[in-house]
């Protein structure tokens, strides 16, 4: 046994010291958050990575419907990119504000940034009403399935960050940029990018190469 | 005895969705079993409001954030889960025993098709996983040496989803059926067109509620491992168990977001009519299965690992040694955790996805047994001139190694492709499954219910009846499991409901398998009168010392129970194996200087979230969108409230820990007086 020799002429209050943390101090709250939060992220990563992958496979499959080149608008496609680019900008400029104790500048980004949310989302619900109105819903062919579920699950984690946003305007209006607010800023700031990353990756995979297809 | 199946699809009204009258069993035996559930339901209801335990068991434990609670609480579930897994096996091989020579058993194949897949699906989500969550729970923070885990709110929401998983799958019993697909579900059967009625969709979301809850446990406990060691554990002087828990929750993140996603997908085409897996509109079934399979072997790995961990603990303390080729174990846990996830296509080499492919992955297949029987050597090495104990965690453990050896042979065997076309979908599939999960993860969680419980409840389980569980089991196993691998030689499917007379002479393989069975139900009876004497004889088998097998990791260097912040100081680590190292030194116990100790308070919020959530996964199975869709208003309501509390920890105070530590010292006192008197 590797037992320290170090150890072997120590009193017992010196052994005491050296085994035991006699003047700990308490992890500070939200010691772990960020890494929670990070790995709670990559587990949502590969739900996109797995809707992805379905599209991969299943997105040739019209079923005799029509395929990307008829059915999608690059340009409204182009200017959602845009908006969702823009809000990771304004996000960006808030936690630039929350560094700097800013409240209220913190707070007009934010809400700019809820505009440019819910701009895209608006987009997004007309692109998809246009294409159920025409027929080519969901239920028309395995690609369509797939390409509902991949972006409309993205429009939700939007839609979902968009209420937590407003949650959070909510807090730190009423009580101020406090450690544990800007603990949850930066986790939704985490969360907002990553979206947009994902957007990047429906943007090419899904909507640039499908018309190359 | 044919019954007429219950049509509970054939209407929809916007207040009750698809519910009815006629969604009550109708069925003799489900009535009878309904009846009894009910009555025992409402005599355990009636007794706790009569000795006034409600506010108890809300205040102590629903509400606690407590990992050691949580961790208890996922035993009681798994152990309650088993009762019914194993009534669902009895029910299995007594229908195979009955049905031959023109007999049609007792169960029609309606209700067979449910029994055999409630079983799988029910020993796997709700009871081997909550057995391997509740073992982590309480082990890891206490042997790295933590007060709590990370998130303590999530851990308790966690379990509650596990536990609203599980109240779906048996509200399936009574209200509605279940699944009537196997375990996995796989399409076009499980698909609209195939299982229009509920089943399926009660599969659906109690895996969807409670694999939630595995998911986010599975992020607790990552977390805790990396940030919350004692300072002085690095990676390399982590206890074996924790190493095999960390490897197990990296491929609880890395898995079961696939199932969420699959299940989700299978919703989507049972509920809005899309075409993942359809027959037609260019779905492919067969992308399920690739799906499925990528989050299923990874899971088998899930429940494996784990008990890996508990049997090198056991083996080093029972040894009196410490474990043989630390380092070699932590790689092979590694590398086994990368391979699980290179390994899922040998679930359906018939796929017929060519030569190559099949050969790719019988290849990986056969590689995992390398580091696999790594492991073993170690664990034989580790006995090789130690000083074998045979407690009861020890005698499972070798149980474990020769029963576990056998099921990773037959597991090589089927890994050859070619030998595959053969086996497949056979009963010695049903075999090799039964003898890894049984041999490794069943008498794993009992070796470490027997290692562990003196620890958690403060005085050791009876032996006798230990030593009666452990024979019915080992040889209740082999009675009831060889049969199956001779008739899969012989070419028999799995699933069989009624044997023609051409299979007459097969009928003495399911009798004995039948016998084993009965076996291993009397192994169970044991185990519970085993606890049950137990805790009736708790003050003849109290453990005071807190270290009652010698042990060696940090979990035995606090009470039994330990108090609710595990440790008075946070312990220095300065070697593997830290409790081994302080007795050798002489560190004696520090017992004064008490500080504050910073922990969560208990919250409503992980109970109430859950139970909203189970109650809309009942709303979409049924279809009752109006509540469905409130539910999930409120749901995120209550959740948006619940960040409102922004007050979610207190100070335990050093008078009080000084109170408890002293009682302590006078307890240790005595019991070194008594030793030196003796």
């Amino acid at each position: 046994m590797s037992t320290p020799k170090t150890h072997l002429n120590k009193t017992g209050d010196e052994l005491v010291a050296s085994y035991y943390d006699l003047h700990e101090h308490a992890h500070p709250d939200g010691y772990s958050t960020n890494l929670g939060f990070w790995i709670y992220l990559m587990s949502d990563c590969l739900i996109f990575a797995m809707l992805f992958a379905t599209f991969g496979v299943l997105g040739g499959n019209y079923a005799g419907g029509e395929g990307p080149k008829t059915l999608f608008n690059l340009p409204l496609v182009a200017l959602n990119t845009s908006m969702l680019l823009f809000s990771s900008i304004t996000y960006g400029f808030s936690m630039i504000a929350m560094q700097s104790g800013k409240k209220n500048a913190t707070l007009i980004w934010l809400f700019i940034t809820l505009l440019f949310g819910l701009a895209f989302l608006s987009i997004e619900l007309t692109e998809f009403h246009e294409l159920i109105e025409t027929g080519n819903g969901p239920q028309r062919s395995a690609f369509l399935s797939s390409f509902f579920t991949l972006v409309g699950t993205h429009g939700l984690h939007v839609t979902f960050g968009s209420i937590w946003l407003v949650t959070l305007m909510v807090q730190v209006g009423r009580f101020g940029l406090t450690a544990a607010n800007q603990r949850r800023l930066q986790c939704l700031s985490l969360f907002w990018h990553f979206l947009d990353v994902v957007w990047i990756g429906v943007f090419t995979f899904v909507y640039l190469m499908g018309m190359l297809r | 005895m044919l019954l007429e199946a219950p049509s509970t699809h054939s209407h929809w009204t916007p207040l009750l969705g698809r519910l009815g009258f006629d969604a009550l069993p109708t069925e003799p035996i489900v009535m009878v079993t309904f009846a009894g559930v009910a009555l025992g339901g409402i005599a355990l209801v009636a007794a706790l409001t009569y000795f006034k335990l409600w506010g108890y068991l809300w205040k102590e434990w629903f509400t606690s954030v407590d990992h050691k609670k949580i961790g208890v609480m996922y035993m009681v579930l798994g152990i309650v889960m088993f009762l019914r897994g194993f009534a669902d096996a009895l029910m299995i091989r007594s229908q195979q025993a009955l049905a031959f020579g023109g007999s049609d058993g007792y169960l029609n194949s309606h209700h067979f098709d449910q029994v055999f897949t409630a079983h799988g699906v029910i020993m796997i989500f709700f009871v081997a996983m909550p057995f391997v969550t509740g073992l982590m729970n309480y082990v890891v923070p206490l042997q790295i040496g933590a007060r709590d885990v990370s998130f303590p709110f999530l851990n308790n929401f966690s379990f509650w989803m596990t536990v609203g998983g599980a109240v779906l799958v048996m509200a399936s019993l009574f209200i509605g059926e279940f699944a009537r697909t196997g375990w996995l579900a796989y399409p076009p059967l499980s698909g609209l067109a195939y299982s229009p009625d509920v089943g399926v969709d009660y599969y659906i979301w109690s895996l969807q509620v409670a694999g939630v809850g595995t998911t986010l446990s599975g992020v607790n406990l990552i977390a805790t491992i990396l940030k919350l060691r004692a300072p002085g554990m690095s990676l390399m002087r982590m206890p074996v168990f924790t190493w095999t828990a960390l490897v197990t929750n990296v491929l609880i993140v890395a898995a079961f977001p696939v199932l969420t996603v699959v299940l989700a997908l299978l919703g989507l085409d049972r509920t809005f009519h899309t075409d993942f897996f359809t027959n037609d509109f260019g779905g492919s079934a067969m992308l399920y299965v690739n799906l499925i399979w990528i989050w299923g072997h990874p899971e088998v790995y899930i429940l494996v690992l784990p008990v890996f961990g508990v049997f090198s603990e056991v083996t080093a303390t029972f040894c009196s040694k410490r474990l043989f080729g630390y380092t070699s174990m932590v790689y092979a846990t590694l590398v086994i955790g990368i391979l699980s996830y290179l390994v899922w296509l040998h679930h359906f080499f018939t796929m017929g996805s060519g030569a190559s492919v099949n050969s790719f992955f019988g290849i990986t297949t056969m590689v995992i047994s390398i580091p696999t029987g790594a492991k073993l050597f170690n664990w034989l090495f580790t006995m090789y001139r130690g000083r074998i104990r045979f407690e009861l965690p020890m005698m499972w453990t070798i149980a474990f190694m020769l029963t576990f050896t056998i099921g990773g042979m037959t597991g090589v065997m089927m890994a050859v492709p070619a030998a595959d076309f053969v086996l497949h979908n056979s009963v010695f599939l049903i075999a090799h499954f039964h003898n890894v999960i049984i041999g490794g993860v069943v008498f794993g969680v009992f070796a470490a219910i027997n290692y562990w419980w003196p620890k958690a409840f403060g005085f050791k389980l009876n032996v006798f009846w230990g030593k009666v569980q452990f024979w019915c089991w080992v040889v209740g196993f082999w009675l009831a499991f060889t049969p199956l691998y001779m008739l899969g030689l012989m070419g028999v499917t799995r699933r069989m409901r009624v044997f023609d007379h051409s299979f007459d002479d097969l009928r003495v393989y399911y009798i004995v398998a039948m016998l084993g069975a009965l076996l291993i139900a009397a192994g169970i009876g044991a185990m519970l009168l085993q606890f049950a004497i137990s805790i009736w004889k708790r003050e003849e088998y109290k453990d005071v010392s807190g270290d009652p097998w010698d042990g060696r990791t940090l979990e035995w260097a606090t009470s039994s129970p330990p108090p609710e912040y595990n440790f008075a100081f946070t312990p220095i680590i300065h070697d593997l194996d830290a409790w081994t190292d302080m007795k050798k030194a002489g560190v004696p116990r520090p017992t004064s200087g008490f500080a504050d100790i910073h922990m969560p308070r208990s919250t409503w919020a992980g109970v109430v979230l859950a139970g909203l959530a189970t109650a809309i996964g009942f709303a979409l199975i049924w279809q009752v969108w109006w509540a469905a869709i409130a539910g999930f208003a409120v749901l995120v309501a209550t959740a948006i409230f619940h960040t409102f509390n922004y007050d979610r920890s207190y100070h335990i105070h050093a008078a009080h820990i000084a109170e408890v530590e002293d009682k302590r010292t006078a307890q240790l006192a005595a019991l070194s007086k008594e030793g030196a008197a003796a």
